[in-house]
Formats: structure tokens, sequence, C-alpha cells
């Protein structure tokens, strides 16, 4: 049972973002749905306007633009499955988005709604944090870059202002050696940890950027683990996979819930680094 | 009608022009309103089930445009402009589609619930890959749930309804 509520439907970002600093917090952004009407349902949230952006133009497509890829934030987990040109640059975002809940949710639910809910238990942002992908953010007169680990600010918190609209994610070029895995494990309905891994290999693993999301109240980059790797020969860092793993089991900030123990999530944390860096690799 | 003496006087009123089971339906809806409950409740049509609620389980699966949704959570002014099929507009002059005699033919369905979503989720899976390997029926259809645990025989029988079609395309 949802409330009844006043539905706005700005047809520009400006117009989109001066209602937002106009109504505060008694409106919110409304794209697929998938996230903010369940909350809505359970009387959890409750706004008197949402704020329809899907008639926002120029948001819905994944391009490719001096090799570095932009995705506008109204795209679907279903479109994102199947974009050609993620396929091609970045199956490890493909491999992701084919595994986002169940189809009747890839099919409405948005990238950008996605990540500025920030449920805790999702998975782009924390690919997206290892792959150094910048958010869009803009308002009526403005526009900004927030990078991808500082956009998740605590559970349901981003770095957004109030009249900020989320339009676009930019995931740097990936380099043609590149490699990069998301892997994510849960026994409920959502994952109870994601990780993240990303290097170029050209004998030697470098620039590796490592995240983990799900386990705590917002995905994180682990320095500390990624310095263990990091300008490794292949055999060499997979000596050091399992103390990474430990070390970013720790940075998780796991909590202890349904999800699984503290305990129990952090040790998820370094299966899954392995995993994935083996995955990377191979 | 005593749904429209219930509305309140300042409620904000959307006319949604779309096609459900082929025929043109026009109506007016708050923007509230659940694209689930203005099937079952105003227009009739009860075969969409509403069972978890929160987009997990499948039960109450319409197609949009072809493509499935939870009619549980999908505000209904956002079918403007759109086809909608729901289990009763499956069958044609009469004739049951192929997965519908498929799950009778094989048992597909144990209590029925979960039957509607299952097989409009199943036609949307046949329409966009008319070959499917098991492993990819699973993956499409691991969002619908069937509480009586008949997955085998479902999974027999799309895959029955598969070979009818595509022998029959």
């Amino acid at each position: 049972m949802l409330r009844r509520f006043r539905l706005e439907e700005p047809e520009s970002v400006a117009e989109a973002a001066e209602l937002l600093g106009r109504f505060g917090e008694s409106a919110k952004v409304y794209a697929g749905g998938t996230e903010l009407l369940l909350a809505m349902k359970e009387g959890l949230v409750q706004y008197e306007r949402l704020i329809n952006v899907k008639k926002l133009t120029g948001l819905s497509d994944v391009t490719s633009a001096d090799g570095a890829l932009v995705v506008g934030a109204l795209c679907t987990h279903h479109q994102l499955e199947n974009s050609p040109v993620l396929k091609d640059k970045l199956p490890a975002m493909t491999k992701l988005e084919q595994k986002v809940a169940n189809v009747r949710v890839r099919q409405v639910g948005t990238i950008g709604g996605n990540l500025c809910f920030a449920e805790p238990h999702a998975d782009p942002g924390t690919l997206l944090i290892a792959l150094g992908a910048k958010m869009i953010a803009e308002k009526s007169s403005s526009k900004r870059e927030i990078a991808a680990q500082d956009f998740f600010v605590d559970a349901y918190e981003t770095a957004l202002q109030a009249d900020e609209v989320l339009t676009k994610i930019h995931i740097p070029a990936p380099a043609p050696n590149a490699r990069s895995a998301y892997l994510k494990f849960g026994y409920l309905e959502r994952p109870s940890v994601g990780v993240a891994v990303a290097f170029n290999l050209n004998g030697a693993v470098s620039e590796v950027k490592i995240a983990v999301g799900c386990a705590g109240p917002a995905p994180r980059r682990v320095a500390e683990a990624e310095a263990l790797l990091e300008g490794k020969s292949k055999d060499e860092a997979l000596r050091h996979i399992a103390e990474a793993g430990a070390v970013a089991g720790r940075a998780a900030q796991a909590i202890s819930d349904l999800h699984g123990s503290q305990e129990y999530k952090e040790h998820i944390v370094g299966v899954l680094l392995k995993r994935a860096f083996q995955g990377a690799l191979s | 009608m005593a749904k429209a003496m219930t509305k309140h006087s300042d409620a904000q009123s959307i006319p949604v022009s779309f096609t459900l089971n082929g025929r043109l339906q026009e109506i007016e809806v708050e923007p509230h309103e659940l694209l689930l409950d203005v099937v079952r409740e105003q227009l009739g049509l009860t075969g969409a089930k509403r069972s978890c609620d929160v987009e997990v389980c499948g039960a109450c699966t319409l197609l949009v445009d072809g493509r499935p949704v939870s009619a549980c959570t999908t505000l209904a002014f956002e079918v403007r402009g759109r086809s909608v099929l729901t289990i009763e507009g499956l069958a044609q002059d009469g004739k049951l589609h192929p997965l519908q005699e498929a799950f009778i033919e094989h048992g597909g369905f144990q209590c029925g619930f979960c039957t509607p979503g299952m097989i409009l989720a199943a036609k949307a899976l046949l329409d966009e890959n008319p070959n499917p390997s098991e492993a990819e029926l699973k993956h499409f259809m691991h969002g619908n749930i069937c509480r009586c645990t008949g997955y085998k025989k479902i999974i027999e029988s799309i895959m029955a309804a598969a070979k009818k079609m595509r022998a029959m395309a």
C-alpha cells in the first residue's frame, strides 16, 4: 500500500534540480522505483512528491568516447547486461549486470537509482570503485565529478547534495591489458559480500584496485590490500592474495546481521578476492 | 464508481491510455496507484497474484511491451502508451497458448498460484530466445518462485513448449 503523493515530470536536468531544491526533503527522485517504492510501501520513507526523471533525454545509453565509457544514469540493468559496448570493453560489468536481482528488477531498475539509493547490498558500486569510475552530478547551474570511492558515504547515503542529480557515470578507458572481475556471494535475496578487483597485466600486475561491498554499510576501496599485490609477478601476487584477502576482510567494516556474522563475511571476502583475482588472471 | 468517490478532491489524476491484452484501455489513475491493484481491482483481471509484494517471487508478473515486470511494485501510470499482457490475454480465439498447453500436459503446476507469472515469464524468455539451454532457462526464471517447489515439472513444461513453438514457427 502506497500513500498518496504528487508526481512531477521534469524534462530537463535543470528543471529536475530546481524541483529538488524547491521541495527539499519532501521530494525524491524516482526512476525505476525498484528500491524506492519498496521502502515507501513499507512506510520506511514518505514523500509528498516523486520527481520522475525518466523523461530526461540523453541519459539512457552507453557510449564510448576517447576509450572512456560513459553510462547514462537512466540505463536499466537490462540495457547494461545487453550493451555491446560493455560486453566488448568491460565484460566484468556485463557479468555483474546479468546477475543483479532478477529479470523483472533488471527490466526497470536503473544504474543511477541503484547507486543513489545506496542500499548496502548492491553490486555495481563496488566494481565501479575498483574501475576508478566518476559520478557526474549536475544541478541547475553547475556540474561536478565525484570519484566512485567518495560517492558512498554510508548506508543509504551518498555524497550528492540535495539538489544534485546523478546524470552519468564515467569509467576510464580500460588499458588493452586491463583485467577486472566482480564476485558476490549470499544466500538471501541480496548478496552478503561482493568483491571487485581490477589491474593491468604485463608480466607484473600493476594499477591494482580492490573494493569490497555488501558486508558493511557502504562499498569501500582497500588500498592496503592493493599495496600487497602492486608490482608483483603473477605467482608472487598469488602468494600474497590470502594476506590481501584478510586485510580486505577487516577493511570491509562487516557487520553481523541476517546475511551472516562479521567473521563469516570477513572470511568470504578473502575467498572471493582470491577467486576474483585468479579469474581475472586466467 | 465507488473508486472515484473515494478519491481526494485535490488528487492528481493521470490519464493512461494503453493496450491491455490487445484492446485499447483509457483510464485515469493517481500517481501512487500500483499496476497490480489497477489490473486486479479496477479492470477485474485477477490472474496476477499479490504474494511477496517485494519483487522477489514473480507471482504478480505481467508483460509490459513483452518484458516481465513486477506489477506489485510498478506504478500504474508507467504503462502510458504501452502494451500490457496478462495471463487472461494469452489464449487466442479460445485456443490455449502452447505454454499453457504444455503446463497442463506436463503437470507444470501444483497449487497454481505461481502459474500465471511462470507462464508469462516463460513467454518473455521464449520470445527472446526460442531455444534456451536448461541453464539459460533457470537463469531467466530464477526470479519466479514456486512455493510447492514443482520446478522440475515447470522446466519440463517450458522446454516442451519451446520445442512445440519452434516446430510451429
